[in-house]
């Protein structure tokens, strides 16, 4: 009895974990280790060993299979059409320039330019339009946590208590702001549109889809408007608008479906960037029927309502145009870095080969020296 | 602790008085005298450390003083203060889980040790109070209480024995759980004391509690009345100590003398000092190295921040506003904070997971240690003991070796090989021997059919049945047994020997030796040895005296009065005590023979004797029992009648006593050698005996050049000792390190028959002449001489050692340049001191008790165990955890250096990258088990090729997986998978619309796919390097991965309620609907691995040929037979 009294005392002062048999000393005697596999770590174990056998097919297949997929993704990345304007209008010859000048949240009077452009070839598919916007630090950490979650899923307590991170977007005039936040704030509010001109000299506007730019699960289930079943404009009672907003949030379409918290538009500006210089969806122009391409070569202008000021942090806006293939929109660094992979697995597998051959054969001849 | 603590305060004027004086019973001693009620500690023991009130304070405040959990705790501070990027649950939630784990762990160890103390402490006794019996809980013993313990009881605490229910006044205690001796030890009664307790006055007077369980010293004064009072001496064999057990005694009653905390039970429990390994050092310069990478980060970033904001129109665009009270702000006060923050943001780089996770493999790790089922001994029916599990690693990383020779390298079996009487040797031949038949003289020295006069046997034969505290066994009368005489070879119990219970095995071996040749040892009988003779007849010697056996005087003595009246002094010792106390004309004889004995490996003892006159015999009984009473320096007093005593004796013979070597005592030696450890064995026997021990052994070989520094050596040149000394050590030196080929590096060094081998012996006096010279100078000089010459011999004996000396040496050797890992082996008391000094202990389960077990940290059956031990599970220990901690800094580099590279893209804005979820369960779920199940079941080389290849132990020596290099490596590595994964990421970005459809990811998006790519990188990493798979492994790593998808899943599946931002809300799944994505992955995750892969092959390159020289050479002997 006593032993094991002070056995337990033993370990005084052991702030880490004694052994196993640290008290059991008598617990132990007479007791022959049981001899399974697992305690006398014999379990049956596979020991792969690296060798250039196995090793140099492997290059020698990883280089087979990435430099076809390389390819593949360069020629895909390649016939991507993408065709980009900056239209912020820095220069003084450009025709956003006087917009750019004299802008201001409150004026009343919209600003609006327009670019003509020219397409080279003609967009088959689906054209998806982008806006870009540069130096805009969507992902500046004050910026990312700007927002409420649970008012934009249509929780009423949130839609009339915004949470803390909005500050200092959250109350105006004492009036919470719906939605509120310097996300939503800061929302992009230029107006895109972009006109054909036909050969025959009629400016034909381009019909463009506002729907189907954002994610699904965001449209569907993240956000939501608080109380559906009510009328938008009764739902947002006794909220104010975010204050560089033209019109309140129950405003933002006419289709009740893309309205309110669900406008895709939003949902879309909602999503925080990753980069400072980013693209977001803007319109989808539709393909309408197979015989005629979506967006023909010709001349084409683009309509802008220019409101979003960019120039105060250097920033710049770009209107993209770029078809999408099955591995999203224009991008060769893919591709490029498949066939590189590909490319020095192949050489290390010859380099290795060679060196294995040398190697084994010196190897045989040193043992034979010997 | 606190308690002691406490009691030592309250003692603190008593204790300044070296001795006690206690009053038997509470009743004064003298008439005259009133008690003055002394304070002494209760007879409580405590050994627990909290109570339920001060628990959690006292708990907490331990645990932060870790210096880990204290940075932890400031981390979460900082975050839960400061406006921070992560939460506080990111890194308060492991903390608070490694906190409240190991809290209840040691909540539960306190609370065993609770119940064990109140067990101790309410346990029953029966105590004499004014003559009535009254039952008490043992806490309640006071000092001075007299306590009755009946058979087979503990002492409840350290006991005078007054009175014992046998009739010679003695009793048996066993003091098993003491120190491991389950022999019968008997104890006496203080003399002259009456039989009714009731009217016993008397007072003891006792030095304070002292740990030594062997020493103490007291006087009783006993009154009677009116009469002068009767002083008697108090020893240990007095003091019945709490702890043991009464034995074969029906009752005893004693007075308590120490209590409680005071009792020398509880002083030697007082917690060794805790040993730290080296790899634990490797880690915390890891750290510092990870804390300097994390400051400079956060300060970097800082600097940064305030640079790019000064930028107009960057700090604050119209898009983000400042809240007014960022913009109140004071500008440092808010520079401090960002600082603070990026501390956090960052603070992931140096994981709490990895304190977790190292504690949990050494824990699980030294389980299989004590599941060997090699290492099981059928004979004593035990395994390895695995006593502390912080050292496992330390195991793979022995440089130097120290071992005890006698039951470590030997068995401790000793047998009666032959004798030499009167320089005539006899050497005993199948049990043939009667009296005649023993005499047959053999070997080569002595000429046939000589013999000495059988009177001169007959003395012999009576001399080495008498001189020796033999114990008979079955015969409940027992020979005076000393506590003492376990000092040079430790306390034995060797009962398997039939009938002989000796403190030595020597002894047994000799008594048994005489039987062998007629004379019979009966036994002890109220201080009459009795023998049997060649004749049959019974002779009966009044045994007057026991000289006992110290190592200092490496003798010992009896005084025996034989029939006839005559007096005897018979001694026996070693050689080189001997010889110059006997006449020198008989010492040449029977010196030969005891050197030839010497040199063939046997122990050799000389025996001498003479007669005492009756005044003779009557000073020194005046002497000795003078010195026995002395309270003060008794031990010397002691010594110096002893040394009086053995003077002018006249030899009789010498004998040969064989200790056999360990079961495969060789080849361990060799193996361990061949491991590249240095091999010294540390000894308290004579440099002959040893010496050949070691050839035994095959530490030293036939082309060993053999290195001597001894006494003789210096005594040899006729010059002064110190000359000598200093001229040897030069000459030595410039022979061994000089000359030398230099080597590359010690781990390369061959240890072939290439260059020319030393071994070096020194003995203890020479050794405290090298370590403690005259001249402070020249004693430094010769310790690094020393030292030096030492390091470049691939054995040294040290032989004639004390046991501190032992520890000294493992001090100096410890202490010494590049402070290389040592380790000892022992399994004695005398052990002790070296298993406690190294840094590695190893006790063996020898015959000699079990001080040694119990003070070491890991405890083997057999000397052959070590090489399992080390070559197999200690190198394979030290491998997972060095792959375990070059792993974790490595993984959580690799994942805080992409939020490290985001700040740059996010106006140094601390976002993390990650969202707060996979921030927190990265080191915690994600990538944690994948390692703890390789550092638990990796085994790189398989365990028969480690036992066969000793030299592989060399490839880890010097703790070569934790050095720079390595440590360099895995930096790198991280550093580039920590470039990859962000770059690729970041290019990929470039743009953004990565689905089929063109919708865009966002930032969340971003940080998962880099996420992705890192868990899936950081345990195929693991997984490349894993050697070894077992349905474990696959499990864990393929699970963890598994784990992380689904985990995904679920997470962005689901709005949380209690998430105040939805962050990853189908992030993943739309991630794997991006075909882009998961080419991405791919093709990052290979790039990743591609390096580790080549440089595995290179690696394996050399890899067979280090690994497997024996089939080369398999190879080339079949070659040139051909």
């Amino acid at each position: 009895m006593m032993a094991s009294v002070y056995n337990a005392k033993d370990e005084d002062g052991h702030i880490s974990v004694s052994g196993p048999s640290g008290g059991s000393a008598a617990a132990m005697r007479g007791k022959r280790p049981e001899n399974t596999a697992f305690k006398q770590q014999r379990l049956p174990a596979w020991q792969p060993i690296l060798t250039a056998g196995t090793v140099l097919p492997a290059f020698f297949i990883i280089g087979l299979i990435f430099i076809p997929i390389g390819i593949g993704l360069y020629v895909t990345s390649n016939n991507i059409k993408e065709f980009e304007i900056d239209y912020t209008g820095v220069d003084m010859s450009s025709p956003c320039f006087n917009c750019s000048q004299n802008l201001s949240w409150n004026s009343s009077r919209p600003c609006t330019c327009s670019i003509p452009f020219h397409l080279d070839q003609p967009y088959e598919n689906n054209v998806f339009m982008y806006y870009g916007l540069s130096n805009f630090y969507q992902n500046h950490r004050r910026y990312v946590k700007s927002r409420d979650d649970s008012q934009l899923n249509g929780d009423l307590d949130a839609l009339t208590k915004p949470s803390k991170e909005c500050e200092p977007y959250a109350y105006h005039e004492n009036k919470p702001i719906a939605p509120c936040g310097a996300i939503a704030n800061s929302m992009f509010n230029d107006t895109l549109e972009i006109f054909y001109h036909d050969p025959n000299g009629t400016r034909v506007p381009v019909p463009l889809t506002s729907t189907g730019i954002a994610w699904w699960a965001d449209k569907h289930v993240k956000f939501r408007n608080p109380s559906e079943n009510l009328n938008l404009t009764a739902a947002f009672q006794g909220t104010t608008k975010p204050v560089n907003w033209r019109r309140p949030v129950y405003e933002m379409d006419s289709d009740p479906h893309n309205n309110g918290f669900i406008n895709e538009d939003f949902i879309v500006w909602m999503r925080t960037a990753a980069l400072p210089t980013f693209r977001k969806l803007y319109r989808i122009i539709s393909k309408k029927d197979n015989m005629v391409p979506t967006l023909q070569r010709g001349n084409y202008t683009l309509e802008v309502v220019y409101n979003y000021p960019v120039r105060s942090f250097d920033g710049r806006k770009r209107m993209i145009l770029s078809t999408i293939s099955w591995m999203g929109g224009k991008n060769p660094f893919l591709g490029i870095a498949y066939i590189t992979v590909g490319s020095v697995c192949f050489f290390l597998g010859v380099v290795l080969l060679i060196i294995h051959h040398k190697y084994g054969n010196r190897n045989n001849s040193a043992n034979n020296s010997n | 602790m606190l308690r002691r603590r406490l009691n030592r305060l309250l003692n603190n004027d008593e204790r300044r008085v070296d001795s006690r004086t206690i009053f038997v019973g509470h009743r004064s001693g003298s008439p005259n005298d009133a008690i003055i009620p002394a304070k002494f500690c209760d007879n409580r023991i405590v050994s627990s450390k909290y109570t339920v009130w001060n628990f959690l304070p006292k708990n907490l405040f331990e645990q932060f003083r870790r210096i880990a959990n204290f940075y932890f705790l400031i981390i979460f501070l900082v975050q839960v203060i400061v406006d921070t990027p992560t939460s506080p649950v990111t890194s308060g939630l492991p903390l608070f889980f490694v906190i409240t784990v190991t809290a209840i762990k040691q909540g539960y160890e306190d609370w065993l040790r609770h119940k064990a103390d109140k067990e101790v402490n309410t346990y029953p006794v029966t105590v004499l109070e004014d003559g009535r019996r009254i039952r008490k809980e043992s806490e309640k013993i006071k000092v001075g209480d007299v306590v009755e313990v009946e058979e087979d009881e503990t002492f409840p605490c350290d006991l005078i024995l007054l009175q014992s229910s046998r009739e010679d006044a003695t009793c048996f205690v066993t003091t098993a759980s003491l120190d491991g001796e389950s022999n019968h030890k008997s104890h006496y009664t203080v003399s002259d004391i009456e039989r009714d307790l009731e009217s016993l006055n008397a007072t003891i007077e006792c030095e304070q509690p002292q740990p030594d369980l062997y020493k103490f010293v007291g006087r009783m004064h006993i009154y009677k009345n009116d009469q002068e009072p009767v002083v008697r001496s108090l020893g240990p064999e007095n003091l019945l100590l709490k702890g043991a057990t009464l034995k074969n005694t029906q009752k005893i009653y004693g007075v308590a003398v120490y209590t409680g905390m005071e009792t020398k039970m509880a002083l030697n429990y007082q917690g060794k000092s805790q040993k730290r390994s080296a790899v634990e050092k490797s880690i915390n310069a890891f750290l510092i190295v990870y804390l300097c990478i994390l400051v400079s980060k956060a300060l970097v970033c800082t600097t940064l921040k305030y640079v790019w904001q000064s930028k107009p129109g960057q700090d604050e665009p119209w898009y983000n506003q400042k809240t007014q009270r960022e913009k109140d702000t004071n500008i440092y006060l808010k520079m401090f904070t960002d600082f603070l923050s990026f501390m956090v943001l960052f603070n992931f780089i140096i994981p709490v997971s990895m304190y977790v996770t190292v504690e949990m493999q050494k824990f699980l790790g030294s389980f299989f240690i004590a599941w060997d089922k090699d290492f099981y001994d059928p004979e004593i029916k035990e395994g390895a003991l695995v006593n502390t599990s912080d050292l496992n690693e330390e195991l793979g990383q022995v440089e130097y070796v120290f071992t005890d020779k006698t039951g470590t390298l030997t068995q401790n079996n000793m047998e009666f090989i032959e004798c030499c009487i009167d320089g005539f040797q006899y050497k005993h031949r199948d049990g043939s021997a009667e009296m005649d038949g023993f005499c047959v003289p053999d070997g080569p020295v002595s000429k046939p059919q000589q013999k000495a006069g059988r009177e001169k046997e007959e003395l012999f034969l009576r001399a080495l049945c008498l001189c020796h505290t033999v114990q008979v066994k079955e015969s409940t009368d027992q020979n005076d047994d000393q506590i003492d005489g376990l000092v040079a070879d430790g306390e034995v119990s060797l009962q398997d020997q039939r009938g002989f219970i000796a403190s030595s095995p020597d002894e047994v071996a000799l008594v048994k030796g005489a039987m062998r040749y007629g004379f019979t040892f009966l036994g002890l009988e109220s201080k009459n040895m009795k023998i049997r003779n060649s004749n049959n007849d019974i002779e009966m010697y009044e045994l007057l005296h026991v000289l006992n056996f110290d190592p200092v005087r490496r003798r010992m003595s009896v005084i025996v009065r034989a029939k006839s009246g005559e007096t005897l002094l018979f001694c026996k010792g070693a050689d080189s005590s001997i010889f110059p106390r006997v006449r020198q004309e008989e010492v040449e004889r029977t010196r030969t023979h005891v050197e030839r004995n010497a040199t063939e490996g046997y122990r050799t003892l000389c025996v001498a004797f003479k007669y005492l006159s009756a005044e003779e015999y009557r000073q020194a009984d005046e002497g000795l029992r003078e010195a026995r009473l002395a309270l003060q320096e008794r031990e010397e007093k002691l010594m110096a009648v002893y040394n009086q005593l053995e003077t002018g004796m006249s030899l009789i013979g010498a004998t040969a006593v064989e200790d056999r070597l360990q079961e495969e005592a060789a080849e361990t030696m060799e193996a361990l050698q061949g491991a590249g450890m240095k091999i010294w064995v540390l000894t308290g026997d004579k440099m002959e005996t040893a010496k050949s021990t070691c050839y035994a052994c095959r530490l030293f070989q036939r082309n060993t050049e053999l290195l001597e520094l001894t006494v003789r050596t210096l005594e040899d040149g006729g010059k002064r000792r110190e000359e000598r000394l200093h001229d040897l050590l030069n000459e030595y030196h410039k022979k061994t390190v000089q000359d030398a080929p230099p080597f590359k590096g010690g781990v390369t060094r061959s240890w072939s028959c290439a260059s020319q081998d030393y071994g070096f012996i020194i003995d203890g006096a020479t050794l405290s002449m090298v370590l403690n010279s005259s001249s402070e100078s020249s004693s430094h000089c010769y310790k690094n001489l020393f030292l030096q010459i030492c390091q470049n011999c691939t054995a040294v004996l040290c032989c004639r050692m004390a046991p501190l000396q032992k520890a000294q040496i493992v001090k100096m050797v410890k202490n010494s340049k590049g402070s290389p890992i040592t380790l000892s082996i022992g399994d004695g008391a005398n052990d002790v001191s070296m298993i406690l000094e190294a840094h590695v202990g190893i006790g063996i389960k020898g015959k000699e008790g079990r001080q040694a077990v119990r003070n070491s940290d890991y405890a083997i059956p057999k000397l052959k165990h070590l090489k399992k031990l080390l070559l197999a599970h200690g190198h394979l220990y030290y491998v997972r955890i060095a792959h375990l901690v070059q792993y974790f800094f490595y993984k959580n580099l690799c994942f805080i250096l992409p939020q490290f590279l985001y700040q740059f893209f996010c106006g140094y804005s601390q976002q993390p990258l990650y969202d707060a979820a996979y921030l927190t369960m990265y080191n915690i779920c994600f990538t944690s088990m994948p390692i703890l199940a390789y550092s638990l079941f990796e085994q790189h080389v398989p365990m028969e090729v480690l036992l066969d290849n000793a030299t592989l132990y060399r490839e880890i020596a010097k703790n070569a997986m934790l050095r720079w290099g390595p440590f360099l490596y895995w930096t790198v590595l991280g550093v580039f998978h920590g470039l990859v994964f962000f770059f690729g990421v970041r290019y990929l970005f470039t743009n953004p619309a990565l689905q089929d459809n063109g919708q865009v990811f966002g930032n969340w998006s971003y940080g998962t796919i880099v996420f992705t790519i890192l868990v899936f990188t950081v345990t195929l990493t693991l997984a490349l390097d894993t050697r070894h798979w077992t349905w474990i492994n696959h499990f864990v790593i393929w699970g963890s991965l598994a784990f992380y998808v689904f985990f995904s899943f679920f997470w962005g599946g689901i709005i949380w309620p209690f998430l105040s931002q939805q962050r990853l809300y189908f992030v993943f799944a739309n991630m794997l609907s991006s075909v882009s994505a998961w080419l991405v992955i791919i093709l990052l995750i290979l790039v990743s691995l591609l390096p580790e892969i080549l440089l595995m092959l290179f690696r394996k390159r050399r890899g067979p040929n280090a690994r497997q020289p024996s089939e080369c050479d398999l190879l080339q002997t079949s070659r040139l037979q051909l």
